[in-house]
């Protein structure tokens, strides 16, 4: 069981069974379990929908796609089954929250997926859990058991006369599936490849049926909102940004960990208070606030509110709640190289400029990290990478280019200071002693 | 039909068009004239969105859109020439260019590759990138297929073309990311229907075909765009000849600029087959037998001691004594030719040739109805197909690939009745098996009698099964009905009356390139050309200002018989295998005076006292008529020293014998004209000056050797042959009817019906001397199978 952190700043809505033994389907009613989606059923869908709306509930997954407006998108009226998929394929560098809920209050993310499904009148639900989460896997397989044997799920739920079903799957290690196309392509038994869109999954989603597809922190906040009331809700975070989310504190720092915060929680107050200041006493070079594809802050940039909007204001995203901070012993090269090392290994291969950006840019890191960098390459750097973003069949690719734009604009003097052959300043024996051979 | 869709307005670089709603982009900017560039969008195959080079600027939208998958919208601003959207495609090139290896030098797509085009139109002359490329070593798929991996941009064409056009699904993607490689079904290798549409579809140099990688450079060949020689569908094949020490080598096929019936495809015999031509065991000289043996002659010496023999044998013996088997892929002016030959040169209607179909049946089904047949073009639109018997995945890929296509793309209904699994079957609406050789039985069925249900059920049909498809194919309105030659003789008619008050349309299936030109131009002892009787000679015995024998006469089986009998003394065979073909002794061949015409020295050649060599369908000029009726232009292309046309052997011969040639090829009539010729013209281009004087009659057919003279006639004899010449020489099809022959009479043979029962890897005729194909088939046969993941 992960290691759990407090602070007093921190608002418990997600987290406020973390700890509690909720995945134990007992527990979990006891803490008011499966109360949220009986009152959906007597709501009905439209009041569900209104109530979420009303809760200025924003997708936990990245974007920050209002979740009620979305559920609104289903059509009424199908001739296929509808789905609600939950998007558990948590695998953004730096994120780790979704992985909490998974373990400490899987009953909340089931709930949340059967209050969306009543929203939007499906009678499937599919919790998609990364790969590499196999352990997770085996808690929400239980769960659903143990929901199924308890009646909630299946045949006429709740003797409302409602019939819904519940499964979850296991993803094969995409990071790519955690695009919403391409995890519907993955669930569907096929290559985890993004689909055109349009159509987008609301009209046509999983097996070509009308599909709501939320992240999983954003499904594990609904029976709250239900329970509490869309306003309340609304009123913990900053106006269009309701309620709190999970930030994952990660890097140099004194207390990194999962804390729930409203949303709009300053930045410098987060990493210095709640993260307990720069580990080993030093100093504050840079902060990626939202994942490993958001674009780096340097530190006079941190004095910003944690919402979607003031994020995307200072020209970063708030992302998925990955706050990765850098302190000054870091190279940002080196981070940059390890960046798009992974990039690289999750590029699908669809498209190309995806497939062969993250390729050259590798390659071009690669060699410039280890002294064998030429003075035309930081503007070919960046040049990739611009001609990467919004090019790309799907957002992957802009989630290479933008970090790495980043990088090249706010710190160039350090790409400069690896010229000429020079080692990196950082880590003096990680210069080598022959270049590779170049092509021409 | 449904309503036409609505037209919307849209705007492009300024231009005011409209376009159907739900046009792509790239398509509605196409109709106008402005190229939208594009790796992965293929016409008819699924959307990709991958290569991203279609990257356009649209109004109100911040990022720059695919064309290829964005469908026009009412309003819609488009700018394709943007400097945003410049810079993008170039950056793009360049991302492309990257590990992209510049062999542009020896790689065969060198001159005909979409990316050196697009490469050299967008620039990107330049490359940012000082890193090594990734290699990857290059891989032999099949006899006939390599795959180059590094210069793969993977575009996915081939994996779609395969799977969506062909419905193999041998290719496939394995890996991730940059270790993104396309791959064969069986590991290693490839194994399907090997006709090389991937290579054909790939935009870059990445697949290769095994006969021609390597070979030349596409700038050194000349392009003759013909028709193809294998089976009866008639796809356009462009032939790549170059300059060899024996006349022109043909180095590749392939359908280059995709025209015609069959656009974008051609099969495994289309493509690779036809190095036949070079064989080695091809004859080029004629043969007279001395004491048993083949000794070389001049054509002087052959000719001369041919036509001699038959003027002996029609003054000794009689016309009678004479029989002439003709070819069913010799042209239709060769074969028109050749029963004139037969009945005013010799004087006898000893004619036949080997029949792989009751064309005679079918003639007088369609006239008796007052029905059409179907084009190879109607089959592709049809709102719904019958198919009874044949297989046509292996014997008429063609047909097989518009039906499959038809359903695919336009959600046409498809019927299969057949003893067999057919792999068509996986597009049918309804398949149903019948006991083998129960087709006439269902025929029966269909025309109402419920009893003959009883003994088609035997093969898992079931009685509801018939029922409810005869009930849907009674709805079926304008629909599309072929049958193989399982169906002959009066079952034709049942079936044809059947579904003709529908407004049916018919095919009936023969096996080779020009197996109903052969029916049409009346290689028949009872036929006339275009299925007259001798009663309705009088037409014929005007224009050829000759009497027709009014004798019927013998078949090809009464002839061997006759032989058998002595009564035979001379035996013509042009470009036939009846020995072969219908199982028939060929000691009785021993008696009389046999000439054979042929590439090789067959079963029957074997048997010959004189062999004459003859060139094949991409070594001359003419016209065939496929198997739905479909009327195309043979070009010239390949040429070997010394064989000679068919055409031209059978005007000699009637020379030697006295007979008055302008009789037989109505040559000279043409109008003098301009004969200044366009010089201008590169090689591999049509010289278009020409082809304007042909188009218009305006080259005068001054020679006895030239077919086209014989193809005025059989236009104005031939009822349905009189389409647009304009056409022909322009290398479109153009349909012929049987509906225009008024003939209630035509007589019927179906035991003389011997189907080839062909696959798509033998042929007892062609394929077996083509040396591709062969080893295509040896490592099938060998099974150098590695077991799939």
């Amino acid at each position: 069981m992960a290691y759990l952190v407090s602070h007093p700043d921190e608002v418990k809505v997600i987290s406020s069974r973390f700890g509690k033994g909720a995945a134990d389907i007992d527990r979990y009613l006891e803490l008011d379990g499966y109360k949220a989606v009986q009152m959906a059923l007597q709501m009905g869908s439209e009041a569900v929908i209104n109530e979420v709306k009303a809760s200025n509930l924003r997708g936990r997954g990245g974007a920050g796609f209002p979740t009620g407006m979305k559920w609104s998108f289903v059509p009424k009226e199908s001739a296929k089954p509808k789905y609600v998929l939950c998007n558990g394929d948590e695998s953004e560098p730096g994120t780790c929250k979704d992985r909490l809920i998974f373990e400490h209050d899987p009953h909340a993310v089931i709930e949340g997926a059967m209050i969306a499904a009543i929203a939007v009148n499906a009678h499937k639900a599919y919790i998609y859990i990364r790969g590499e989460y196999r352990y997770l896997l085996e808690i929400m397989q239980k769960s659903i058991a143990d929901v199924y044997a308890r009646g909630f799920a299946g045949k006429n739920i709740f003797g409302s006369g409602y019939d819904l079903d519940v499964y979850w799957h296991g993803g094969a290690g995409a990071y790519e599936v955690g695009e919403e196309s391409a995890l519907m392509e993955s669930l569907e038994g096929k290559r985890g490849v993004p689909r055109i869109r349009p159509p987008f999954p609301a009209v046509v989603g999983l097996w070509g049926g009308p599909t709501v597809i939320n992240n999983a922190e954003t499904l594990a906040s609904v029976p709250h909102i239900i329970m509490m009331g869309g306003q309340k809700y609304a009123d913990i975070g900053t106006p269009k940004n309701g309620g709190t989310r999970l930030f994952c504190l990660s890097g140099h720092l004194e207390k990194p960990g999962v804390y729930e915060l409203p949303m709009g929680y300053n930045l410098k107050k987060m990493i210095y208070e709640v993260g307990g200041g720069i580990s080993n006493g030093r100093k504050l070079k840079a902060v990626v606030p939202g994942g490993s594809s958001t674009p780096v802050l340097t530190a006079d940039e941190i004095d910003i509110a944690m919402d979607f909007d003031s994020v995307a204001k200072a020209g970063s995203m708030l992302g998925s709640g990955g706050v990765v901070v850098i302190d000054d012993a870091t190279c940002i090269v080196k981070f940059a190289l390890r960046t798009m090392q992974f990039y690289r290994h999750e590029s699908c291969g669809w498209c190309i400029p995806c497939r062969e950006g993250t390729d050259w840019l590798n390659k071009t890191l690669t060699r410039f990290h280890a002294g064998g960098g030429l003075a035309k390459d930081i503007d070919n750097i960046r040049y990739l990478a611009e001609n990467m973003l919004g090019r790309t069949f799907c957002p992957l690719g802009d989630a290479a280019a933008m970090p790495t734009i980043g990088f090249v604009k706010k710190f160039r003097e350090e790409f400069e200071a690896h010229l000429e052959g020079k080692p990196c300043p950082f880590e003096k024996h990680g210069a080598i002693s022959q270049l590779p051979v170049m092509s021409h | 039909m449904a309503d036409a869709p609505k037209l919307v307005n849209i705007t492009v670089n300024g231009k005011k068009t409209t376009a159907p709603a739900g046009t792509l982009l790239i398509e509605a900017c196409k109709q106008i004239g402005i190229e939208v560039p594009s790796f992965c969008y293929y016409p008819g195959l699924s959307l990709q969105g991958a290569c991203r080079m279609c990257l356009v600027e649209i109004e109100k939208m911040p990022k720059l859109q695919t064309a290829c998958t964005t469908p026009v919208a009412e309003g819609m601003v488009v700018n394709t020439e943007s400097e945003k959207v410049v810079q993008s495609r170039k950056a793009m090139l360049e991302i492309v260019l990257a590990n992209h290896p510049l062999d542009c030098p020896v790689c065969d797509a060198g001159g005909e590759c979409e990316l050196q085009d697009m490469t050299y139109t967008y620039g990107a002359a330049e490359s940012k990138f000082i890193d090594i490329k990734s290699h990857r070593d290059e891989q032999q798929w099949s006899p006939v297929v390599f795959f180059d991996r590094p210069r793969c941009i993977l575009c996915y064409r081939c994996v779609r073309v395969c799977g969506e056009g062909m419905d193999v699904w041998a290719l496939g993607v394995q890996n991730r990311g940059q270790g993104s490689v396309i791959a064969p079904n069986k590991q290693d290798h490839l194994e399907c229907e090997e006709c090389g549409m991937c290579i054909d579809i790939c935009p870059v140099g990445a697949l290769t075909s095994g006969s021609y990688r390597y070979k030349t450079r596409p700038w050194e060949m000349n392009h003759v765009g013909t028709v193809c020689t294998h089976c009866g569908d008639g796809c356009l094949t462009t032939v790549g000849v170059r300059r060899s020490d024996t006349g022109m080598e043909i180095v590749r096929c392939d359908n280059r600029d995709k025209s015609g019936i069959n656009g974008d495809f051609l099969c495994v015999k289309g493509r690779y087959a036809f190095d036949f031509a070079a064989n080695q065991e091809r004859i080029t000289q004629p043969l007279i037998k001395r004491d048993g043996k083949f000794v070389p002659a001049t054509w002087t010496q052959a000719i001369e001691l041919v036509a001699d023999k038959f003027k002996q044998v029609v003054q000794k013996d009689g016309p009678q004594a004479i029989g002439v088997i003709g070819s069913n892929r010799t042209t239709n002016e060769e074969n028109y030719l050749l029963q004139k030959f037969a009945r005013l040169v010799l004087g006898t209607n000893n004619i036949d040739h080997h029949r792989t179909a009751d064309f005679p049946a079918f003639a007088k089904a369609i006239s008796e109805n007052k029905a059409r047949t179907a084009s190879m073009r109607d089959v592709f639109e049809a709102p719904a197909v019958l198919l009874i018997g044949n297989d046509p995945t292996e014997q008429h890929p063609l047909l097989a690939w518009q039906i499959r296509n038809n359903v695919r793309l336009h959600r046409s209904k498809f019927y299969i009745v057949n003893s067999q699994a057919i792999k068509l079957r996986r597009q049918a609406t309804q398949f149903v098996q019948i006991p083998t050789g129960a087709e006439a039985r269902f025929v029966d069925f269909l025309s109402g009698n419920d009893a003959a249900a009883g003994t088609l059920t035997q093969a898992g049909a079931s009685n509801e099964n018939l029922s409810q498809l005869r009930d849907a194919l009674k709805g079926e309105q304008n629909l599309v009905v072929i049958f193989g030659s399982e169906l002959r003789g009066a079952d034709i008619s049942a079936l044809v009356k059947f579904a003709a008050p529908q407004n049916a349309k018919f095919i009936c299936l023969g096996d080779y390139a020009n197996s109903r030109g052969a029916a049409d131009m009346g290689l028949f002892p009872d036929l006339l050309p275009g299925y007259a009787t001798f009663a309705g000679a009088a037409r014929y015995q005007q224009e050829w200002g000759a009497d027709v024998p009014a004798l019927v006469g013998m078949d090809l089986k009464q002839m061997f018989g006759a032989a058998r009998d002595g009564k035979l003394k001379a035996l013509y065979v042009v470009g036939s295998n009846p020995v072969s073909r219908y199982a028939l002794d060929p000691f009785v061949l021993q008696a009389p005076f046999v000439v054979v015409q042929d590439m090789f020295m067959t079963e029957t050649a074997i048997a010959a006292d004189v062999i004459l060599p003859a060139a094949f369908a991409y070594e001359k000029s003419g016209t065939f008529t496929s198997t739905c009726g479909d009327l195309q232009m043979l070009r010239k292309a390949g040429d070997v020293v010394s064989v000679k046309s068919d055409f031209e052997i059978v005007v000699r011969i009637a020379e030697k014998m006295g007979y008055d040639v302008r009789k037989l090829v109505p040559f000279g009539k043409g109008l003098r004209a301009d004969m200044g010729q366009s010089r201008g013209a590169q090689s591999g281009e049509a010289d278009r000056h020409s082809v304007w004087l042909q188009a218009r009659g305006l080259e005068p057919k001054v020679s006895p050797f030239d077919p086209l003279a014989t193809l005025d006639e059989i236009q104005r004899l031939i009822p349905g042959y009189d389409v647009s010449q304009i056409n022909l020489v322009s290398g479109n099809d153009e349909h012929t009817q049987l509906v225009q022959i008024q003939n209630a009479s035509i007589p019927s043979h179906p035991e003389l019906v011997v189907p080839s029962n062909d696959t798509l890897f033998t042929s007892g005729t062609l394929g077996r001397y083509s040396t591709v194909l062969n080893s295509v088939m040896e490592r099938r046969a060998t099974g150098k199978e590695v077991a799939a993941d």
